[in-house]
């Protein structure tokens, strides 16, 4: 992880103008992105972890407003003009979204989906494009691919349209992928080959900035994760100590409410009470602290910034009151 | 459980209706439509009462039969070929086609809705039945349907209403039958039913209430095809008999005279264009204040 | 339980066709077996957990056991007695004791109707309908169980967040004290702090009312904290039912091995050595 990050994201916010005011869904959200690394952005319905990912290419709905800063390979792209963002979109960032019959046109061969970029920018001639589609689609391990180029979206499964999705997402050679949910729509037994062709993408050198709930699927593919909770960083560390030891309450306790397959107690999972913050309620302090059994006068009065910990260790936490690596069980 | 109760303060809401009222309120074009609309209704009312001029009487005192609108000799709206007062007919023309409209379309509402939301909620051979009984009566020539009529029973309003109301709910069955097939499927839908409520329940209170911003948006569109049909009927001397008029046969009988007195095809013409734009844009408003999970 | 006593719900040998369209017009239409011969027992009180992938046909389960769908073959059982779901007036009646809550909790309440209203039409669906003054205290009550504040009975849907509107669809369907709820992936469009709360409630219920649960999921681990047996379908078949403990340390069938082995547990190393594996 050496040398300049592929995405750099400084002091994102993104504001929302709605008949009932200006509503924010990201704030301060500052993140790296390095070359075959993949980052985790986790959170839950609401925490802006998607506007944060839609914002870094230009792509929020109409009263969206971005602030702040978003540098792919050192280009800015926040303010950037549409023709700026189209020559970045495909080439260099591409985005992989969840449900794969909506990112595959109906009425189009698999072939015609492919190709389009390539022959759009004339990147390549249709006999070029031709063979990379095949070699796209061999590379997701799709069987018989040229027989697969004259197929329909509606005649491949879904695990196999989400395979297809990628190769499209591929096709421009991008440096950047942006995955949105890539696994939420499918059933497990075919999660897992998606979880590992995203892995060899990460390992082929592209970075992958990952965006999901499942925090099974972050354990499985990510190096880092960024936790958002109500549009904010509230932690970022290396995936195996944040499993380990989660410095967040949010983070603890969003790690014990997983229901899992293995363990001896058959009985209650442990809750997070209460629910999250709607958008466009902003908290005075911490936006946790509703819900926080450790939460102290202090964090519902000052929001907390997000910084490190101890020297040595990568974790930075957004809290007044981070929970001490010893205290937790492993 | 106690520590869930603290999630959301208690408000008092309003109502699904007084928000929709509100939410109209703050809609420009469909404010603007409805008191356009509103002063259409008024004019139509009491217009006829200001003039001097009765519908039927001819004025002889002008140069020619067809004179322009003036406000020396009281025909504001000027007069029309047979030296009758166009402001009096114009808006006596306005009462009858809404009259006519008003009441054709609620018709063709009660009828259609009730009849498509049954059918698209029964579903299977029921709604195969009922939907083919419409095909079939979509298929049969009205008008030579609306003639038997007339000639059976004899010229009448009432008569018109029906004829052009049994045409409307075709239409409206269709659109109500596929949104209620749609409906059927939702989650809330079959939770009703999984409550043990009676088909009549759950189609009077779960359907019926769901397909309306389609059905208003549609009956604010049925109301112009109205105008439109009844100024036909009335062409082909089925619809409103002389002395009596309405928008449609204003509008047919000025286009006739358009090169000499342009007036008698102008001025209906906006009464009616204007008449028809309120309503839609209405209509456009009505839908969306009916929408419950647009933000107010 | 003695053994004579019937189970509460018996499915026996369900079959359901579905009508197949691959959406090419003119093709030749085929039928697929949604359900073949697919039997499953409930216990009064029980929870039994019903986990598969799209297409394994547990949906479709539910909605024949709730008479929304009509059976190929086979029959179902209620208190031992076969169920005919043409009769109407019968069906209603037991509707009241076999309720059910979907997965969207958007889409299973009415957009048009406030949560109270929503939960009081319950009650009135009742052969003996409790009176109007009567009627709101009981709603309040039923809201109050399900975890959610009186000032709540007055929005809407869309006012609500994921959790509480499913809270309301629980209390909905608790409220007349059915014997058995359904659960049609109840907890699987919600997040997971609020899934954890979803699932503890329906286990609290069902303790307290020895309410049985027919629990539908795809999601293997939350059956785990919430049933006590599990059946596992696949295309249609039961491959596997068993006691929690057998199906989930003991499995015997190759399906079952594998859909417990895919899901990604949260513990990176784990799932990174199942990767590599």
């Amino acid at each position: 992880m050496s040398g300049a990050p592929l995405l750099e994201i400084r002091d994102l916010e993104v504001v929302f103008d709605t008949p009932a005011g200006a509503v924010q869904a990201v704030g301060g959200v500052s993140l790296d992105v390095h070359e075959g690394e993949c980052l985790a952005l986790v959170g839950e319905s609401g925490s802006g972890k998607t506007q944060a990912m839609l914002a870094c290419l230009g792509l929020l709905a109409g009263n969206g407003r971005t602030q702040g800063s978003v540098r792919y390979a050192g280009q800015e792209l926040v303010g950037a003009d549409e023709a700026a963002l189209q020559h970045v979109r495909g080439t260099g960032i591409a985005l992989l979204s969840q449900d794969p019959m909506n990112t595959l046109t109906p009425h189009l061969r698999i072939e015609t989906q492919l190709v389009e970029l390539l022959l759009d920018r004339g990147l390549a001639t249709r006999a070029e494009a031709r063979e990379r589609a095949v070699q796209a689609l061999r590379e997701v391990d799709i069987p018989d691919p040229a027989a697969r180029l004259r197929q329909y979206p509606h005649e491949l499964s879904g695990g196999m349209r989400q395979r297809v999705a990628l190769a499209i997402a591929l096709m421009g050679r991008p440096r950047l992928l942006l995955a949105d949910e890539p696994t939420t729509a499918l059933d497990v037994s075919v999660q897992a080959r998606v979880l590992d062709l995203l892995g060899n993408v990460c390992a082929s050198g592209l970075g992958l900035l990952l965006v999901t709930h499942d925090l099974g699927v972050v354990a499985a593919l990510a190096d880092r994760v960024a936790v958002m909770y109500a549009g904010r960083l509230v932690e970022v560390a290396p995936v195996a100590e944040l499993f380990a030891a989660p410095r967040h309450p949010y983070t603890a306790a969003l790690l014990a409410a997983v229901p899992r397959l293995r363990g001896d107690e058959y009985g209650r999972l442990p809750a997070i009470a209460g629910t999250p913050p709607r958008p466009g309620q902003p908290a005075a302090g911490c936006a946790f602290a509703p819900r926080c059994s450790h939460a102290v006068q202090a964090c519902r009065e000052t929001k907390p910034d997000l910084r490190g910990l101890e020297p040595g260790i990568d974790v930075t936490v957004a809290c007044h009151r981070p929970l001490s690596a010893v205290a937790q069980p492993a | 459980m106690a520590e869930l109760l603290l999630e959301t303060p208690p408000t008092r809401r309003a109502g699904l209706w007084l928000d929709a009222w509100a939410s109209l309120r703050r809609s420009r074009a469909a404010w603007v439509a409805a008191l356009v609309l509103a002063s259409i209704v008024v004019a139509a009312l009491v217009g006829p009462s200001l003039s001097r001029y009765a519908i039927d009487a001819v004025d002889w005192t002008q140069a020619s039969l067809a004179s322009p609108p003036s406000f020396a000799n009281g025909h504001w709206f000027g007069t029309d070929t047979n030296g009758r007062d166009l402001f009096v007919r114009v808006w006596i023309g306005t009462r009858m086609s809404l009259l006519v409209a008003v009441l054709a379309t609620v018709v063709s509402v009660a009828v259609g809705v009730a009849w498509g939301a049954t059918a698209g909620y029964l579903g299977g051979r029921v709604d195969g039945l009922m939907m083919r009984f419409v095909d079939v009566l979509y298929a049969l020539p009205y008008m030579f349907f609306v003639i038997i009529l007339t000639v059976v029973f004899g010229r009448s309003l009432v008569l018109i209403f029906l004829a052009i109301g049994a045409v409307g709910w075709l239409t409206m069955a269709r659109i109500v039958r596929g949104q209620a097939l749609a409906l059927r499927q939702r989650e809330f839908v079959e939770a009703a039913i999984a409550l043990g409520l009676p088909a009549r329940t759950v189609i009077a209170r779960h359907i019926v209430p769901n397909v309306a911003g389609t059905v208003i948006v549609y009956a604010t569109l049925t109301v112009p095809q109205v105008i439109l049909f009844e100024s036909f009927l009335s062409f082909l001397g089925l619809g409103v008999q002389e002395p009596l008029t309405s928008l449609g046969r204003l509008v047919a009988e000025g286009a006739l005279e358009m090169e000499t007195s342009p007036w008698l095809l102008l001025i209906p013409s906006i009464v009616l264009g204007t008449l028809l734009l309120c309503l839609n844009f209405l209509g456009d408003g009505l839908r969306d204040a009916l929408d419950p999970r647009r933000p107010r | 339980m003695s053994v004579a006593a019937p189970a509460l719900l018996q499915v026996d040998g369900v079959s359901v066709r579905f009508p197949l369209r691959n959406g090419v017009p003119g093709a030749r239409e085929r039928t697929v077996d949604a359900l073949r011969e697919v039997s499953v027992e409930v216990p009064s009180g029980g929870r039994v957990g019903i986990v598969g992938e799209s297409g394994s046909g547990k949906s479709t389960l539910a909605r024949v056991v709730l008479g929304l769908r009509r059976a190929d073959a086979g029959r179902v059982l209620w208190d031992g007695e076969a169920v005919d779901y043409r009769d109407a007036a019968r069906l209603r009646r037991l509707r009241r004791e076999m309720q059910v809550v979907f997965q969207d909790p958007f889409g299973s309440l009415d957009p048009r109707m406030t949560a109270g209203a929503a939960v009081a039409e319950a009650l009135q669906a009742l052969r003996s309908p409790v009176p109007r003054a009567a009627e709101r205290v009981r709603v309040l009550q039923a809201l109050e169980e399900v975890g959610l504040a009186p000032g709540l009975a007055d929005r809407y849907p869309h006012e609500l967040s994921g959790g509480q509107c499913q809270r309301v669809a629980i209390a909905r369907a608790t409220i007349a004290r059915p014997r058995l709820l359904v659960c049609d992936e109840a907890v699987s469009a919600l997040d997971v702090s609020v899934q954890a709360q979803i699932v503890n409630l329906l286990r609290d219920l069902s303790e307290r009312h020895g309410m049985a649960l027919l629990f539908i999921s795809h999601n293997l681990a939350v059956v785990r904290y919430l049933c006590d047996s599990v059946v596992v379908l696949h295309r249609g078949h039961v491959v596997e039912q068993g006691s929690l403990a057998e199906v989930f340390e003991r499995p015997r069938d190759a399906y079952t091995r594998m859909l417990l082995a895919a899901v990604p547990e949260p513990d990176p190393a784990l799932a990174r050595r199942r990767a590599r594996g």
